[in-house]
């Protein structure tokens, strides 16, 4: 092991560590490329919610969250047992799966129509300056998740597994697992959908013409409470979505506060694409994914959560407008 | 007020008392105030039957982690009420206040000083302070939301590194350290990490300290400075105001304050590690400031005294107080963006007697602060 000594090292508080960089290149991209597809779908909502409102919807973590428990909780009601992994057959996999990923899609959009139409649109009614929209969309983060803490505890509900992680092919060494294949190729089925439906649909120009310019939008006909409803719908559709994929990424997952550090990494994601551009998101989280786990290879597994808040920092401040696409972060108050 | 007559028919409470307040003499407000913090002071003491915290929870204790949280708000106000930055990693402050004085004071430490409580003060506010410029500089150009984020992150960050960090201990954490070095006649320490009382004293008193303090920045150069950032932030530069260097002003100020209060609660419980200064603290520490009155010192005191008084006081929603705060900054935005106390703004420049002079009677009430002001047009 040839550990390459800094500063930092010398004192013993980080070592980096290259061999395992090199060594575990591939393996890292992949996992990186499956977590970062999750960020990408969480993100989506972000960055959908903020073009058409300006506003960082802080409780989509939530949102997301619930998107977890409903898939955990239909996968529980189905007859799966933690701790167990049963031998399915083909169908009643796929058919479980799809059960599950509905619900969590339509527990998850409803909840979010429910959010935007309990905590901003009166908001918007009375026509309140954005930091109001910002700390409320706090107290609901907040307040959501104390709703899990009461009634499902601190500890998070034990495994369910359908589907064991097992290796399908190998590229360069590293093993890509069907869970990994399912993931990326989801999400990027996923983001086309969501990309097509924005620039193709009607639907999709009245969002794209609120996002322009909300005035002149409605003076041309678009509905504007609908256009919102529908960016939080499609945003929390998807991050229903990505929480059945994270619920068989991550043992474990379904857990109270289990939405803050997504939140935030799927929220870098999306301004590390550039908030407001939806292939960005997709770009963005990818990215992200990717890097965080060279990052864990090379500074340590510890420091895994702070290469993410870091990269948030540096980003905002030296290109908030993403790596494509504009922003408006500094533009307005 | 442009018609008196039909403002006087039906005026609030609340504006009654502050015209009356506001059409004192400073002397007459001295003599109001003086009894109000006798009484605080003997809060401890006195034990109010109907006041007092139920059987099992310490009243001094409370009354001192009101009194804790109290000077937290303050200092937070200066950054969300005053200039109106939204930080949601002011617990990152509170925590680099009170690992400094660990760090200096605690035999666990790597430095093994031991300096005593009181150096270490000093030392953890100057270190806060400087924190508080490190993480103002490069983050102050952006506004709002994204503000907000990367203080956020700021707060993580810190966490993280109490953490993970092996000179900060992670989770083992420094012990035993000492608080001010205070003896009675008998020989017993009057500081000690469960009697309350002493310390509550000592908080109440660097809480007045720190509001004269603040008081007077607020109505100097700096604090105007801080009222033109908040209300419009593109006007106050236009007008010739320095906004970057007020804000990071504000933000120094405000990380100070945070500093010194991480200092006091270091020293009162002996221990700290790195489980304690997570977001949902800092989120917490928020909603004091916004519950309150963001932007109003006295607001700011009583939603600090709110958040830690009720759940002691009634402790069969104890369980559901976060729950509770998190639904009652909803309800509030909704209802009354400006908190239980809204801030004015006052006639700065000429003060009370001025606007007394010219309409004969209370300060100009002009329309809410910030956080509470009505626009047309939702979009911008």
């Amino acid at each position: 092991m040839t550990h390459v000594t800094s500063v930092l090292a010398q004192d013993g508080l980080i070592d980096f560590n290259f061999e395992l960089l090199i060594d575990r290149f591939w393996a890292n991209t992949i996992d990186g490329l499956s977590y970062g597809s999750i960020y990408a779908l969480v993100a989506i909502g972000y960055t959908l919610v903020y073009g058409v409102l300006r506003l960082i919807n802080f409780a989509h973590s939530e949102i997301f969250v619930i998107g977890v428990f409903a898939a955990y909780f239909t996968f529980a009601s189905l007859g799966f047992v933690p701790g167990e992994s049963p031998q399915l057959g083909l169908f009643v996999l796929i058919g479980s799966l799809l059960a599950a990923g509905l619900v969590a899609m339509a527990v998850s959009g409803g909840s979010a129509v429910l959010l935007e139409r309990v905590c901003y649109r009166p908001l918007r009614k009375r026509g309140a300056p954005p930091l109001v929209f910002l700390i409320t969309a706090i107290g609901a983060s907040f307040a959501i998740q104390q709703i899990f803490l009461i009634t499902l505890g601190a500890n998070s509900q034990p495994t369910i597994r359908l589907l064991r992680p097992t290796e399908v092919f190998e590229i360069f060494g590293a093993r890509v697992t069907n869970i990994q294949i399912m993931t990326v190729v989801a999400a990027i089925v996923l983001m086309v959908v969501a990309d097509t439906f924005v620039n193709r649909t009607r639907l999709g120009r009245g969002v794209r013409a609120v996002s322009q310019d909300p005035a002149t939008a409605t003076l041309m006909g678009v509905n504007r409470e609908r256009v919102f409803m529908l960016t939080f719908l499609l945003g929390g559709v998807l991050a229903g979505a990505a929480a059945l994929f994270y619920i068989m990424t991550i043992p474990a997952a379904a857990v109270y506060n289990g939405g803050f550090l997504l939140g935030i990494k799927a929220f870098t994601a999306a301004v590390l694409g550039g908030i407001g551009n939806l292939r960005g998101a997709l770009l963005g989280g990818l990215v992200l994914g990717v890097v965080e786990n060279y990052g864990q290879s090379f500074f340590g597994g510890e420091w895994r959560d702070v290469i993410a808040f870091v990269l948030l920092i540096v980003v905002l401040m030296f290109r908030p407008t993403g790596i494509l696409g504009e922003s408006l972060a500094k533009a307005r108050a | 007020m442009n018609a008196p007559q039909a403002a006087a028919a039906k005026v609030p409470f609340g504006t009654r008392l502050r015209d009356w307040w506001g059409s004192l003499d400073r002397w007459q407000q001295w003599a109001v105030l003086i009894p109000v913090v006798v009484v605080i002071y003997l809060l401890p003491v006195l034990n109010p039957p109907f006041l007092t915290t139920e059987p099992g929870t310490d009243f001094q204790i409370t009354l001192f982690n009101a009194a804790r949280i109290a000077l937290i708000a303050i200092g937070l106000n200066i950054v969300v009420g005053q200039a109106g930055l939204l930080d949601l990693g002011y617990v990152g402050f509170f925590a680099v206040g009170a690992y400094t004085t660990a760090v200096f004071s605690s035999p666990d430490s790597f430095l093994a000083t031991d300096y005593p409580w009181l150096a270490c003060i000093p030392l953890a506010m100057f270190v806060t302070a400087v924190s508080g410029l490190i993480l103002g500089a490069p983050t102050l150009r952006l506004r709002g939301d994204y503000l907000a984020i990367v203080t956020l992150g700021f707060g993580e960050i810190v966490r993280l590194l109490a953490d993970n960090l092996d000179p900060l201990r992670g989770q083992r954490g420094f012990g035993a350290i000492p608080g001010p070095e205070v003896t009675r006649a008998d020989g017993s320490q009057v500081f000690t990490s469960t009697d309350g009382t002493p310390w509550y004293w000592l908080t109440v008193t660097v809480i007045i300290v720190v509001l004269m303090f603040v008081g007077n920045l607020e109505r100097s150069r700096v604090g105007r400075a801080w009222v033109a950032i908040r209300e419009d932030e593109d006007a106050a530069e236009a007008m010739g105001v320095p906004t970057f260097r007020f804000k990071l002003w504000a933000f120094a100020m405000g990380a100070t304050v945070g500093g010194l209060s991480g200092s006091i609660y270091a020293g009162q419980v002996g221990f700290i590690n790195s489980q304690g200064f997570d977001i949902i603290t800092s989120i917490l520490f928020l909603a004091a400031v916004v519950l309150g009155g963001s932007g109003n010192k006295v607001g700011v005191i009583l939603g600090a005294f709110i958040i830690v008084y009720i759940p002691d006081r009634f402790q069969v929603i104890a369980q559901y107080r976060f729950l509770i705060f998190g639904l009652a900054i909803i309800v509030l935005m909704i209802f009354r963006p400006q908190g239980l106390l809204g801030a004015r703004q006052r006639l700065l420049t000429y003060g009370r007697q001025a606007y007394q002079r010219l309409i004969g009677k209370g300060e100009q009430i002009s329309s809410e602060s910030a956080l509470g002001k009505h626009e047309e047009g939702v979009l911008r």
